[in-house]
């Protein structure tokens, strides 16, 4: 009989300190899921950042260096450069790449880095509790956004679409944003990652999948709540889809 | 075959001595009065199909280096005080994972931006680790062209040993000025064995993943990497401590001075020597660990000592520290980028023999 379902080998079989409903359990899950098919465990490393995914080296079943925050970008560069021929992933959140990280993500991407940043954007600052992220909505709540994200009264600025943001750097080879808000979406996030990590391996560019994700303890909603409040709220100005897609390579992915 | 002496400026020679010490990885951004040590590496480094990064940053620099540095290459950064500064951050979690890196501070006078004429005001921020946390740098001083390329190319193997990062401690007198230099044998970096700290080549290497990390959210557990960690810093202290003197035997007042001022202070010697005054000399060569029991047991003699700095007065309390009161401690500086003449240094000297 085919076996139609096992837990990757790059993950661990424990159980994690996220939050229930938090999307970063999915999203290891399905990184760990394209490092097996592409048989690259033993050649992976990835960057945890600081933030909740801090604890990323407790689950995934590979190298991994714990940069400072926002430094994640330049601490890939560093060990990408010493190992071509290696799988490095640079998981990053909202803070970490486009708060406090912003000047480290733009240079790495404009230099043509040939890492896969995984950038996880839940819109709120999850580990310190429920803080303004830059690319919190207009009008959503945060402790540091009491009354709601007001960019112009309040002078908290815009959410930053880091996609079309990096779209005009010609480093970049690759940026897709997906979501895990439901299987249909997560599916096609597996495949944005696939895709990258292939391009990366094949030594292309700069390559990024940005992957909205519910945080249903900052958000104060059920996990039920969150996912819908995701489809309704984030992905209505988070573009979903392949926003940049220059590789030279025909894609081999496929949705699994 | 011996090498010929070559007549170099001390932030080139700095860059050569790196190269020679199979450096595979620099990462800096320009600041004055060091630039021809990153121009010097991206010439070199290139050539030599190395990595080499004009980073966007001090901050990116550094991190650059902790990245290259968790696959256990050799990697450096190079700054100048401002620079530094913001380096902090990234030495202080180079020092909790408990990586080696080399990192020279070609400094100058401040704070704040300051002035691009040399300094020594960074002595503090060098010698008590200089960012969060509790940790130290390894931190050697070159008084010219030749030592500044010995101990850069000795800092590599240095910091690998013990796993604590190496600051070659400079300034701009040093790292602009021409001297001649005879450099050490260079080493191929494939010829470097891999660390089995390291990230990368797992399969090759037959060894469980490695986490380079710093975080230890356990009380218990941090404070006993911390421990082991100042074990270490214990061996370090008895192993490493090195120092220069010159005429200390006979001295009734010995100058302590590491740099540049070390150099001004051996003239001011010359001058006193000759003047009949018996006056010596006692250079820091390693400013962490500091050689404090050398400077104890002269104390013990009954030397008085005359600390010279360019700043306005930093070493001068870790020499008050050794000699525990035993003992006057004077200090005589100039700062903001003023370097002492050895004629001023003299006249100090000889008023405090009258004392």
């Amino acid at each position: 009989m085919e076996l139609a379902y096992k837990h990757p080998k790059s993950l661990k079989s424990i159980q994690t300190k996220y939050c229930p409903g938090c999307g970063h359990g999915v999203i290891h899950r399905i990184i760990a899921e394209v490092i097996d098919e592409m048989g690259l465990q033993n050649k992976a490393i990835i960057t945890n950042p600081v933030g909740c995914s801090v604890w990323a080296d407790l689950y995934f079943d590979f190298d991994s260096v714990q940069p400072a925050h926002g430094r994640t970008p330049a601490a890939s560069t560093g060990i990408k450069r010493m190992l071509p021929d290696h799988l490095v992933i640079c998981y990053q959140g909202d803070g970490d790449l486009a708060a406090i990280g912003t000047a480290e993500i733009i240079h790495a991407a404009n230099r043509g880095e040939k890492f896969t940043t995984i950038f996880v954007n839940n819109a709120i600052y999850g580990m310190t509790g429920g803080q303004m992220a830059p690319t919190t909505l207009v009008g959503q709540h945060a402790t540091t956004a009491p009354e709601g994200r007001d960019p112009i009264l309040a002078g908290m600025g815009y959410p930053i679409r880091v996609c079309e943001l990096l779209a005009t750097l010609e480093g970049t080879k690759y940026l897709a944003r997906g979501a895990v808000n439901n299987a249909v979406n997560t599916r096609k996030t597996k495949n944005y990652i696939r895709k990258a990590f292939e391009a990366q391996m094949r030594g292309e560019g700069f390559t990024m999948v940005e992957i909205l994700s519910q945080c249903p303890t900052n958000w104060q909603m059920t996990s039920l709540e969150s996912v819908e409040w995701l489809e309704k709220n984030m992905i209505a100005f988070y573009q979903l889809g392949e926003i940049k897609n220059t590789l030279s390579a025909p894609a081999t992915a496929q949705a699994h | 075959m011996a090498e010929e002496i070559r007549l170099m400026k001390g932030n080139e020679a700095i860059g050569e001595a790196a190269v020679r010490a199979g450096c595979r990885a620099y990462f800096g951004y320009p600041i004055t009065p060091q630039n021809e040590l990153t121009a010097y590496m991206a010439k070199h480094m290139l050539a030599k199909g190395r990595i080499f990064i004009q980073a966007e940053s001090e901050i990116a620099a550094i991190n650059m280096v902790y990245g290259a540095s968790s696959t256990g290459a050799r990697a450096m950064t190079s700054s100048s005080s401002p620079g530094v500064s913001l380096k902090q951050e990234g030495i202080s979690y180079l020092c909790g994972a408990d990586l080696p890196a080399v990192i020279v501070n070609v400094a100058r006078a401040g704070p704040g931006l300051g002035g691009i004429s040399p300094g020594q005001g960074d002595y503090f921020q060098a010698t008590r680790g200089g960012g969060h946390g509790d940790y130290y740098t390894i931190v050697l001083a070159p008084k010219g062209v030749q030592e500044a390329a010995d101990l850069t190319y000795e800092a590599f193997s240095i910091s690998e040993k013990w796993r604590v990062p190496v600051l070659v401690l400079a300034d701009g007198l040093i790292g602009q000025m021409m001297e001649g230099v005879v450099f050490p044998e260079p080493i191929d970096p494939a010829t470097l064995p891999r660390k089995d700290w390291a990230v990368g080549h797992v399969t090759e290497m037959h060894r469980p993943y490695n986490h380079v990390t710093s975080l230890n959210l356990e009380p218990d557990g941090l404070e006993a990497a911390n421990r082991i960690r100042f074990e270490r810093y214990g061996h370090i202290k008895e192993e490493l401590v090195r120092y220069e003197e010159i005429d200390v035997d006979d001295a009734d007042i010995v100058f302590v001075a590491y740099g540049t001022s070390a150099r001004v202070c051996h003239g001011a010697l010359e001058m006193a020597r000759a003047a009949g005054m018996k006056v010596g000399l006692f250079r820091p060569i390693t400013l962490w660990p500091f050689p404090s029991a050398r400077l104890a047991g002269l104390a013990e003699r009954g030397k008085r000592f005359l600390c010279v700095e360019m700043s306005m007065g930093q070493m001068v309390e870790d020499v008050r520290l050794a000699v525990n009161g035993k003992v006057p401690v004077y200090f005589y500086g100039r700062c903001g980028g003023n370097i002492p003449s050895q004629e001023e240094v003299f006249a100090e000297v000889k008023r405090l023999m009258a004392l």
